[in-house]
């Protein structure tokens, strides 16, 4: 059951959408100052799906934005001096100056992983996250983002049919904005939902218009809560558009301009102050004191930012590897009792399991549970397809009928 | 002490590491039930339960991240990779992932990705690989390969506790080939230290893995003929052990390298700029690999045989080489 929001809830979600958007704004600034050493990618008209979805997560919890997720990373706690930094190269941004953007993490304290620029490969990382999470007994849920485009990556693939087989509390959230660069979705995955990727997986998902906050946020709620309850990892498709380029320096001609019209009027942060003036929930007073309170912090902080340093030339030499003294140790925190996973007696009920199978040495005795191949029976469909010249034409029905029940093999000797 | 063969040696590695560490978890393809293509991981199911030995889809990708992932909450994972010649299916995963973390964000994954490497076997080219040259070449990886079941105990321990990502080869040449007595205690072998197996003064010979025994086997032949070779096991391809390399040549005055590894980018070469850096002054020969051909791993016994240096290729460089 979705719950409604609260009156704070919502104001929140529309603040951070609106710091989202001031933060991206500032940085223009500063790119046409030149004070942006690389490019600069822009979250404009999509600042419902990382706020929203991100505003789901606990404390513990954790996230791995991408590039667009600047607004999921302030939610989550990042001062937005960080983010500043982190594009200008300052040495007191959280990687020194060593990477920009929204590569940076906090495995200590926020919780945040840092991604790279080569898509995809968080998604396996961040089933890890949740994996690890479950066997220390933290009860936490990952989160990560995918766009339209990254979800061709094999290791898209690798990672969601992984995280599914482990029932790993992940929650992947496909940010199908439209464009990957200059290709069209279309070009990239030729079905109409990205949602329906999950069913390969057997992994439940849901489609969410991406440029209405507040059914992004309950969604999220919904499939964190999923996952957190051991259902396994969840897949959520936020619709929505990417109104700039690539980055900065991408004009996106390509765009048809109806498009842009179409998904300018369906501003999220417009629709939500709409929705907030309607519900009496915010006026103008209140938004004034919201925009007074942003400026001000922004203010603050783009000072901070642009009175960093460069970070010195040879401390490019420092940190390749971690000498264990004068940098960051992890620690386990052990949330349940050691003793349950040395040797097993473990309370979390297997994830997959045959019975009768796997009785011989090292299987673990017998209570390694997996089914004998006797899958449920698929109905043929008669499905229209499209063929290669764009006819529409009708498939043949399968000449198999597969009525016949396959004969269940159990291993003799049990 | 008990003879114990270099596979034992893995597998008591990571029974001993598991059953002293809770944070040690092991997954990869066909590791828990099956117990490892080459059953270096018999019995941790057993024993140590679905939730620390994860058997995975063949998704080595996924295996690599997932093992990433799971280090930033402090578990120490290790990743198998069933042949380690599908570590390059992980890529992408390892050298920018996993590699450039600690520079970056000062995020160390401390993982050991560990498989079955190189030939000898007929595997043919695609079970056979010696990919570590990869891995040399990446910033915030380090390479171990040992050739005797003592280190490979040691050294695979030593992976497990560091605060890096190791990539650990096991050649499967050795797997059930080479046996010795190692201690019962526990006990690690420092990464990043080349153990000298052999003295000698008329040339050193620098090898590592399955080489390092035909090179052993060369130099006491060439005892007989008067040439007295300096084997050199690297143990470590990265952080490489260049000071022992260079003290032993300064002494021998030539230097041998042989590796099964392909001859171009392979370690020699880096061996060879590293000597005439620092001992340019001490050579009396030029600087000699003795290594496989560049071509992929052929399959047929006459011309996986021809690919591979041998005992009498390593004899007949090193007689040219004392010459000098």
């Amino acid at each position: 059951m979705k719950k409604a929001l609260t009156r704070q809830q919502h104001l929140d979600l529309y603040y951070y959408m609106r710091l989202n958007r001031a933060v991206e704004d500032t940085m223009v600034k500063l790119f046409r100052q030149n004070k942006i050493v690389g490019g600069l990618y822009s979250s404009l008209g999509q600042e419902a799906v990382s706020v929203g979805t991100a505003f789901a997560l606990e404390k513990k919890d954790w996230l791995a934005p991408m590039i667009r997720n600047i607004g999921a990373l302030l939610v989550k706690g990042v001062p937005p001096r960080d983010v500043f930094m982190q594009h200008m190269a300052k040495y007191d941004s959280p990687t020194k100056g060593k990477d920009g953007t929204s590569h940076f993490g906090d495995l200590e304290n926020l919780h945040i992983v840092s991604p790279i620029s080569m898509l995809g490969d968080l998604i396996p990382v961040m089933t890890g996250v949740a994996m690890a999470g479950r066997y220390l007994g933290h009860k936490i849920v990952a989160m990560t983002w995918i766009g339209d485009g990254g979800s061709s990556t094999g290791v898209f693939h690798e990672g969601l049919n992984f995280a599914a087989t482990q029932k790993a509390p992940f929650v992947l959230v496909l940010e199908n904005n439209l464009w990957a660069y200059s290709t069209p979705v279309k070009r990239q995955v030729p079905v109409e939902n990205l949602a329906d990727r999950a069913k390969a997986y057997g992994v439940k998902s849901f489609v969410v218009d991406g440029n209405d906050v507040a059914a992004v946020y309950t969604t999220a709620k919904e499939a964190v809560e999923l996952a957190r309850s051991g259902e396994g990892p969840v897949l959520i498709e936020a619709k929505t558009f990417r109104r700039l380029g690539h980055a900065q320096h991408d004009p996106a001609e390509y765009v048809p301009v109806e498009m842009k019209k179409y998904w300018e009027e369906r501003d999220p942060i417009a629709r939500h102050e709409k929705f907030l003036f309607k519900e009496k929930i915010l006026d103008e007073k209140g938004k004034k004191e919201i925009e007074a309170k942003i400026n001000a912090l922004l203010e603050k902080e783009r000072d901070f930012a642009e009175n960093s340093p460069f970070p010195p030339a040879e401390f490019a030499e420092h940190g390749v590897f971690c000498t264990g003294d004068d940098c960051h140790k992890i620690r386990a925190k052990w949330e349940r009792p050691v003793s349950e996973v040395t040797p097993p007696k473990s309370r979390v009920p297997a994830v997959w399991t045959v019975e009768g199978f796997g009785t011989g040495k090292g299987s673990g005795g017998g209570s390694a549970p997996i089914h004998f191949g006797d899958t449920e029976k698929h109905e043929q469909k008669e499905e229209a397809t499209v063929s290669n010249n764009g006819a529409k034409s009708t498939a043949k029905k399968s000449a198999k009928p597969a009525k016949k029940q396959v004969a269940v093999a159990r291993k003799a000797g049990r | 002490m008990a003879q114990v063969t270099f596979l034992d040696a893995i597998k008591q590695a990571m029974f001993e590491e598991m059953e002293r560490d809770p944070t040690v978890v092991l997954l990869g393809e066909d590791v828990g039930v099956y117990g490892g293509a080459f059953k270096t991981s018999e019995g941790l199911l057993a024993r140590f339960g679905w939730e620390r030995v994860i058997d995975t889809p063949i998704s080595e990708s996924a295996i690599v991240g997932a093992a990433c992932g799971m280090s930033y909450l402090g578990l120490r994972p290790i990743a198998e990779m069933q042949f380690i010649d599908f570590i390059v299916c992980a890529f992408n995963q390892i050298t920018n992932f996993v590699a450039k973390g600690h520079y970056l964000w000062d995020a160390p994954a401390p993982i050991v990705i560990r498989g079955p490497s190189g030939g000898g076997v007929h595997g043919g080219p695609f079970h056979s690989a010696n990919p570590e040259m990869y891995f040399v070449h990446t910033p915030g990886l380090k390479v171990i390969y040992p050739s005797t079941p003592y280190d490979a105990k040691g050294l695979l321990k030593a992976a497990i506790r560091d605060n890096n990502p190791v990539l650990f080869f096991e050649h499967k040449f050795l797997y059930r080939r080479i046996k010795e007595e190692i201690p019962e205690d526990d006990y690690v072998v420092p990464i990043g230290k080349a153990a000298v197996r052999r003295e000698g003064k008329h040339l050193t010979i620098v090898s590592y893995a399955a080489m390092m025994h035909t090179s052993l086997e060369a130099a006491d032949e060439l005892a007989k003929e008067g040439i007295e070779a300096e084997v050199i096991d690297l143990r470590t391809l990265a952080p490489l052990d260049s000071d022992t390399i260079v003290e032993s040549v300064k002494k021998t005055n030539r230097c041998l390298v042989v590796h099964e590894d392909t001859k171009t980018g392979g370690i020699a070469g880096e061996i060879s700029a590293i000597l005439c850096e620092r001992a340019f002054g001490h050579l009396d020969g030029p600087l000699t690999r003795v290594t496989a051909l560049d071509t992929p791993v052929p399959y047929a016994p006459t011309l996986e045989d021809y690919f591979l240096p041998n005992k009498e290729k390593v004899m007949h460089a090193a007689r040219e080489l004392a010459r000098y």
